[in-house]
């Protein structure tokens, strides 16, 4: 598989199946591992860097549920595939931007990625589509496991996986579920959402990791601690938490309905025209009215759209997708254009009223 | 169902996340806004610290200046990084600088976590992270060192202990035993 071949397709955790799948995009497990005998990534020479990389690599080869698996050294692409790698949220901005030998190792249906000399030796991801987090961890216990048989990983008695941040040291794991919470945003509840979940030791982050003004209306709830409390405990820690917030957003679109049907009728239609009959729009502009769109589709008031297609829309008109989709570099307006133009061909359908 | 404040229908359902669970308030379009504004004064978004920030602090405030310069002095045997270092970076050298700043993680880690010790997975080969593995990194950073003051026979001195230490953790890695 090479890049050319991920661009036009789309990951299994866009598909938007699943229970709950009009509010709940993804569920995420990552584990933070490094190697015992090598320094820490960012007190690494390359010399050190390249001979993490290599058994890294070997071990990604020879790990039976990984086979197949692509590979690709990331300090050997160009800006636009790192950039492109980002926006599908392969690799994190750390290993894009980072310096000397990296790579990420990554499934054709995008549900397991090993990113290699990120801030960790290895940071291992595994993705799945809806609220599916016991799965999640069954496959990213089992692809930890099969690594460990190949490398001797940094492990203390007392203090668990060690890592370079003592704010992941212990269990080294991240539990993150993706939500799309528009109306959350509309009716001004989002800040007070994040302020309770602050509280109770979560973190909430937006799609590709900003803050409280997330893209799209997308947002992360991850657990923030890692030591003195077992994996099946911090998977429960943010399984629990999601059905009120699930309960919270589609109170808030049923009041949207009830209260300010015109307001919302009319918010939908118009960011629908707009993203249909553009023929220039940024990409800031796309992501905020695709998310009131997409809270159309799930409410039945536009129809004729299904969800994986504006899912795969988030993701196919960012900057990078663009520009591999038709194969050429461009500029910020040209790609607005190039952006109309995609959201006119994918989008195409009688006026909603 | 009722505005909880007034006898008007409740059109907004407002539910909270608290410690103590789900708090929930049924209000009308009024009340509600009123709660609304008051809360949101009430807690304007705090700027998420950073744990660099987090770091300082901690450091701040429960050390004295002459400690913090004490402690600032110490470095990690294997890799070299000082504990100064480690507060200016918030990232750690290696694997080692759990033991080797032990005292002073200790309290930092409580903070973060609530919590100093892990009771999740463990890796079924146990594999250890001082000793021989520990002692890899070091001499890889000699190795470095010497060949950049062109000191080549000290470095294939170094290049041979390395490739021993090398060998022995991958005879251990492929039969897969458990040490002792
Ligand atoms: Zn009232
Ligand atoms: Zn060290």
């Amino acid at each position: 598989m090479n890049l050319e071949e991920l661009a036009g397709r789309c990951g299994e955790w866009l598909r938007g199946g699943g229970p709950e799948s009009d509010i709940v995009i993804s569920s995420r497990i990552r584990l933070a591992r490094n190697l015992a005998d090598y320094p820490f990534v960012r007190r690494c020479p390359d010399s050190d860097r390249e001979q993490i990389e290599q058994l890294v690599h070997s071990a990604i080869v020879a790990a039976p549920s990984m086979e197949g698996a692509s590979y690709f050294r990331v300090d050997e692409l160009d800006t636009l595939d790192r950039q492109f790698l980002v926006e599908r949220q392969l690799i994190s901005r750390e290993l894009s931007e980072g310096t000397g030998p990296r790579a990420v190792a990554v499934d054709s249906r995008e549900q397991f990625g090993v990113m290699v000399n990120e801030e960790d030796h290895l940071r291992i991801q595994v993705m799945h589509s809806g609220l599916d987090l016991d799965e999640a961890w069954q496959h990213i216990n089992q692809i930890d496991d099969e690594l460990e048989e190949r490398l001797c990983y940094a492990f203390h008695e007392e203090l668990g996986y060690l890592t370079a941040c003592p704010t992941n040291v212990g269990t080294g794991m991240r539990v993150s579920v993706m939500l799309h919470l528009p109306a959350l945003v509309m009716v001004r509840q989002i800040d007070r959402l994040f302020r309770s979940l602050q509280k109770i030791n979560l973190a909430v982050r937006g799609l590709y990791g900003e803050g409280s003004s997330a893209m799209g209306d997308f947002y992360q709830i991850s657990n923030q601690i890692t030591l003195g409390r077992s994996e099946h405990e911090l998977l429960e820690q943010v399984r629990q938490v999601v059905p009120a917030i699930i309960e919270y957003e589609r109170r808030s679109r049923d009041a949207l309905v009830r209260d300010s049907q015109r307001e919302l009728h009319d918010r939908i239609s118009r960011a629908y025209g707009i993203l249909s009959t553009a023929h220039t729009i940024s990409s800031e502009e796309t992501m905020h009215l695709l998310s009131s769109v997409r809270m159309g589709v799930n409410l039945g008031l536009i129809e004729d759209i299904e969800i994986p297609t504006i899912n795969k829309l988030f993701i196919h008109t960012q900057p990078a997708h663009l520009q591999k989709l038709r194969g050429t570099l461009l500029e910020s307006a040209d790609r607005n254009i190039e952006r109309a133009q995609y959201l006119q061909e994918n989008l195409k359908k009688p006026d909603p009223n | 169902m009722k505005c909880q404040q007034c006898s008007r229908p409740a059109t907004f359902h407002i539910t909270e996340l608290t410690d103590n669970g789900v708090l929930e308030l049924h209000l009308c379009q009024e009340h509600a806004a009123e709660y609304l504004v008051q809360a949101e004064s009430a807690s304007q978004p705090q700027p998420q610290s950073s744990f660099g920030g987090a770091l300082a602090q901690h450091f701040q405030i429960s050390q004295t200046g002459e400690e913090l310069a004490r402690l600032d002095e110490h470095a990690c045997p294997i890799c070299g990084i000082t504990f100064y270092e480690f507060r200016q970076q918030g990232r750690l050298g290696c694997p080692h600088d759990y033991v080797a700043f032990a005292e002073e993680l200790e309290p930092l880690l409580v903070s973060i976590h609530g919590d100093s010790r892990h009771v999740g997975k463990r890796p079924k080969k146990h594999t250890g992270s001082t000793g021989d593995r520990a002692m890899l990194i070091r001499l890889r950073r000699e190795l470095q060192a010497a060949v950049e003051r062109e000191a080549y026979e000290e470095a294939s001195e170094l290049r041979d202990r390395i490739r021993a230490l090398e060998g022995t953790k991958r005879e251990q890695g492929q039969s897969g035993e458990e040490r002792p």
